[in-house]
């Protein structure tokens, strides 16, 4: 077993186990740290499959910006948990035996047998200087451009509808304007009115 | 030294591999907390002066053993875990936030082919792992339970989230520019006198890294993660000894790593101010020839000067309010890094010289 | 590479213009905030009308592809797009009033609606799977937003919700079904994925059947096809009027384009795997969808139940395999979406400000109110319950026809008997217009252009009904193009 191999049965393991921490610890912030160790070794998988720039990138949107996110509103949610885990228990042989016919019939598909190297041909190694990063470049704005387009679109209407969701037109916050205020004159605020008075002033009948 | 070379080449390969790889990370790592320790003395230093006052001079001659005196200090104080606070991510915080901010160093290089490791993704790697730094502060807001350091957590959460946006396309202009991700290959596409570095055409770019740097550092003039006179201390309040020491520590590399950064991408590097301009002969003076030619020793001056402007911003500018800082980072920075960014790839298309030729 | 040149982009025309416009009105609906939003409006029809111009303009007599495959220019896609514009327009003019009394008069509304027809387009004319799912998703992705238009309403949140988390796990069972394929195959394009299928080995036959169960959940689920129906009535009583009857109708045509583009195009040598699960999948959606339907006392459940057994009926054409059965499956979508256009836009035409029209019994006495809209709803009612000489009927008559002509004689008795036991409902919508007191006496207050569009509409389906060899046969072209 080479080093390459012992390294991934080691990701592996790591990232199974965070993955099923992230189903099933109580703490909802420790589900998100968990999700977030199980992108990160997802990256280091996808490094050993020489897809350097992929990796890089996931943990740069996913841990970087989306969990960090995600971590933020799960801390600020006040999340009582015993109403979300009743019936756990009750559903628990159900859930599993429709998860363990799934996992079978999975397995029975996609195995070795199918996917295996006499099945598929092995993918060429790289040399030390192939850009990944470049060939990747370089399909996205060619054979690519147009998917690569459409996702553009895709987050386009992301933002629309964010936006559109939850933008409220009437802000409560009051503003100070400072160019405004710099050019009230006195009279604008103040009105000086001579009135006579209502009433005589006692001691003068 | 036969011998020594004997004994060297009966280890085997992967060990010797594995020992030579970690005097690297050691050669980078110790001169790092060193200039991180005088980092905080000179910036209380320089902080001084610009106030009129003397600062620290009692430790040591001039005071030049302050910040042996501070670590001495910081490490046999009690490390105190609050009540009811998560004791493992309490301590986990403050390592999260250290570990990025060493870990971004691997692809830095000093010169050309002095690099700890010289991956074809410098920039992106930079980007990934400066972005996780956050972790460790929201970790640490968190498992305090404290709502100073909560609020602390969440107020630098956003804001690094926010200017990670404006810095990551100022580094996109890079890349443009130099037409590589790799930083070696972006130092040495600005070869050449001041001139030719990308502060130029890059220069709204330039100040936006810079400024977004100070931003993601959690510095003055953007330190409301800290706040003193709202949130007392914000994310680390409930933090002491070296518990305390480790989150300094980090953030002070942190500066180093932006210092160093921006003179790597748009100060040109190790490139001496007039590279190429001086006569061979000139080059050759003993001593003052090395002054003058090319080498880390600039890139060094670089990172001083850039340092020198962390702390006198500090010394200068009163605290943002928060939504300003949000209404800069959003509608001010990223816009602008977003026209720039068509202007750099016009410069490219039309191959503007000197730096696109 | 291969093909790492810069791609020929104009055959992309009409995708690309609807991009660009529909960039702009969000632009200038952005800025000319505090006014009407009749400029938006305006400005969506316009872009509509423009981009059938330029699809009709474009339309070829044979496929080309570009983008490396990934994009084809077809009949089939000219036809179905240009009927998306249509409906599209069709819906803007329909909830105009609707939205300004209630406060959604809003240039989101247009905008995300452009978009969403933009994901349709883009699903129409895919060629690759990349393309079917990212149309997909940016028609989903809008739709959501649209449904949950209506933020301070908890029904319409609610249903936002339900959508969005089931469609997105059918967008991952699509994902994963199409994964596995691209597993086998080594290739995304759906041309190539035939010829390679066509050439596969025999060992590779179980993961192929499991690819497309997967694949076939998915569609099912987008489609709402029992039993991936639940979210239809949820999201049809939910959302919006005017959201409803887009959601209800333009992507059940994209919709169309999908499954042609996937299991026809891509799979078709998977006939015999597809087949049969198609067959659950429609009677399950023809008996549940009809039968549920009758104990419904709000109209637009009622016709989300309705959608669940058309596409019962639409994918029965399908499973036929032949060209002849697409051929009316493809009519059936068409005449679906008209239908279901004119039903949701009656409901628009009676509400009003507060009151929204959508509960059987506000169609009580509509005779007594306006004879003329009660005969338009009357001829919607008929053509969806399959009345002859209405659309509908000859819709129906078509798919059954296809099932018989390939022997599936006990699918098309079947589907004759959920057809009569859906009429049921259809009819008793006619009773109480013409055989009850009216409980609202209120006049019709509708606007002049909604009133026209609504009467060409029911009209269309009486006046196609008598001739429906026209439709059909321009199903037949599109289809049998080389």
């Amino acid at each position: 077993m080479g080093v390459e191999q012992i390294l991934f049965y080691v990701f592996g393991a790591i990232l199974v186990f965070a993955a099923g921490m992230v189903i099933t610890v109580r703490n909802p912030v420790f589900a998100a740290l968990f999700l977030v160790l199980a992108f990160f070794t997802s990256a280091a998988l996808w490094i050993l499959l020489e897809a350097e720039f992929l990796a890089i990138t996931l943990v740069l949107v996913y841990v970087g910006a989306v969990m960090v996110l995600f971590l933020f509103v799960v801390m600020m949610l006040d999340i009582n948990l015993a109403p979300l885990q009743e019936g756990f228990t009750r559903y628990l042989p159900v859930g599993i035996v429709v998860a363990g016919i799934i996992v079978a019939e999975i397995y029975f598909a996609v195995n070795a047998e199918h996917f295996g190297l006499q099945a598929v041909a092995e993918p060429v190694r790289h040399a030390a200087d192939y850009s990944n990063t470049r060939e990747l470049g370089r399909v996205i704005y060619t054979a690519y451009a147009y998917p690569f387009e459409i996702a553009s679109a895709i987050l386009l209407v992301a933002i629309v509808a964010a936006i559109a969701l939850t933008l409220r037109a009437k802000r409560q916050s009051k503003y100070i304007q400072p160019e405004k205020q710099v050019i009230v004159r006195r009279k604008d605020r103040v009105r000086i009115v001579k009135m006579p008075p209502e009433r005589e002033e006692p001691g003068t009948s | 030294m036969d011998s020594l070379l004997a004994i060297w080449s009966s280890v085997p390969e992967s060990a010797q591999l594995i020992t030579l790889t970690v005097a690297k990370i050691l050669a980078i790592v110790i001169p790092l907390s060193l200039s991180v320790a005088y980092l905080t003395f000179a910036e209380r230093k320089v902080i001084g002066y610009v106030q009129v006052r003397i600062g620290p001079n009692r430790v040591g001659p001039r005071g030049w053993l302050q910040p042996i005196a501070d670590a001495v200090k910081l490490m046999f104080k009690e490390i105190i875990l609050p009540s009811s606070s998560n004791k493992f991510l309490f301590v986990l915080a403050p390592i999260l936030c250290l570990g990025p901010a060493l870990a971004a160093w691997a692809v830095v290089p000093f010169m050309d082919g002095v690099v700890l490791t010289d991956i074809d993704a410098g920039l992106l790697y930079i980007l990934a792992i400066s972005s996780m730094g956050v972790y460790g502060i929201i970790i640490a807001g968190w498992a305090s339970n404290s709502k100073y350091a909560f609020l602390g957590a969440l107020r630098s959460a956003a804001q690094m989230v926010s200017y990670e946006i404006a810095m990551g396309f100022a580094l996109v202009g890079v890349l443009l520019a130099a037409g590589s991700l790799n930083l070696t290959q972006i130092v040495t596409a600005q070869q050449g006198w001041v001139w030719n570095w990308f502060w130029f055409p890059l220069l709204p770019l330039f100040f936006i890294y810079f400024i977004a740097g100070v931003a993601e550092t959690n510095r003055a003039p953007f330190d409301v993660a800290e706040g003193e006179s709202e949130i007392v201390a914000g994310f680390h309040v409930e933090y002491a000894g070296m518990t305390f020491a480790v989150f300094f520590l980090a953030e002070y590399a942190n500066m180093i790593l932006v210092a160093v950064l921006t003179a790597i991408m748009f100060l040109g590097g190790w490139y001496a101010p007039w590279s190429g301009l001086l006569p061979e002969s000139a080059l050759a003076i003993p001593g003052l020839g090395w002054l003058l030619s090319d080498g880390p020793h600039w890139l060094l001056a670089k990172i001083s000067f850039l340092l020198f402007l962390f702390l006198w911003f500090r010394a200068t500018f009163p605290r943002y309010r928060y939504d300003q800082i949000m209404r800069l980072g959003w509608k001010v920075f990223i816009p602008i890094t977003i026209v720039w960014l068509l202007v750099v790839g016009g410069m490219v298309i039309a191959e503007v010289p000197p730096w696109f030729a | 590479m291969a093909n790492s040149q810069v791609p020929n982009f104009f055959l992309a025309l009409p995708e690309m213009w609807l991009l660009l416009a529909g960039c702009l009105v969000l632009v200038i609906d952005a800025f000319g905030r505090g006014k009407d939003r009749n400029t938006a409006y305006l400005l969506s029809q316009l872009t509509l009308a423009v981009a059938a111009v330029i699809t009709v303009a474009m339309a070829t007599d044979i496929r080309i592809f570009a983008f490396n495959d990934s994009y084809v220019s077809d009949m089939m896609g000219t036809v179905l797009k240009t009927f998306i514009y249509l409906v599209t327009a069709v819906v803007f003019i329909y909830s105009r009033d609707y939205l300004r009394e209630r406060g959604l008069y809003q240039g989101e509304f247009f905008v995300l609606a452009l978009f969403a027809v933009l994901g349709m387009m883009i699903m129409v004319s895919a060629h690759s799977f990349l393309t079917i799912y990212l149309g997909l998703e940016l028609l989903s992705l809008s739709l959501y937003a649209m449904v949950a238009l209506k933020r301070d309403d908890s029904d319409a949140t609610e249903a936002a919700m339900k959508y969005f988390v089931l469609g997105a796990l059918a967008s991952g069972m699509l994902l994963y079904g199409m994964s596995i394929i691209y597993g086998v195959t080594g290739t995304l394009d759906v041309g190539q994925v035939a010829q390679r299928l066509a050439s596969a080995s025999e060992a590779n036959n179980l993961v192929l059947a499991f690819a497309v169960v997967f694949v076939i959940v998915g569609l099912a689920f987008k489609l709402g096809a029992v039993p991936f129906h639940m979210w239809i009535p949820d999201v049809y009583h939910g959302a919006p009027t005017p959201v409803t009857l887009f959601v209800g109708t333009a992507p059940k045509i994209a919709a169309f384009a999908m499954i042609m583009r996937l299991l026809v195009e891509g799979l078709g040598d998977l006939h015999a795997h597809w087949r049969d699960i198609l067959i659950v999948l429609s009677v399950l959606s023809m008996g549940i969808g009809n039968i549920v339907a009758i104990a419904q006392t709000n109209l637009k459940r009622m016709l989300a139940y309705s959608t669940i057994s058309h596409v019962g009926f639409l994918l029965l054409g399908i499973l036929s395999g032949t060209e002849n059965g697409y051929a009316s499956s493809m009519f059936y979508t068409l005449v679906y979406a008209v239908m279901g256009a004119g039903g949701f836009g009656m409901i628009l035409m009676l509400s009003r400000s507060g009151f929204e029209a959508d509960k059987i019994e506000d169609f009580k006495g509509l005779n007594d109110r306006s004879p003329w809209y009660a005969f338009m709803m009357l001829i919607l009612m008929f053509s969806m319950a399959g009345v002859p000489p209405t659309l509908g009927f000859y819709a129906k008559l078509s798919v059954i026809q296809s099932l018989v002509d390939v022997g599936l004689v006990w699918l098309a008795v079947l589907a004759v008997v959920f057809s009569i036991i859906g009429a049921f409902y259809y009819l008793r919508m006619v009773k109480l217009m013409y055989f009850d007191k009216p409980v609202e006496t209120a006049p019709l207050r509708a606007n002049l252009d909604l009133r026209a569009v609504i009467s060409v509409n029911a009209l269309s389906v009486l006046a196609l009904g008598l001739y429906p060899s026209a439709l059909m046969n321009l199903c037949i072209v599109a289809l049998t193009q080389p």
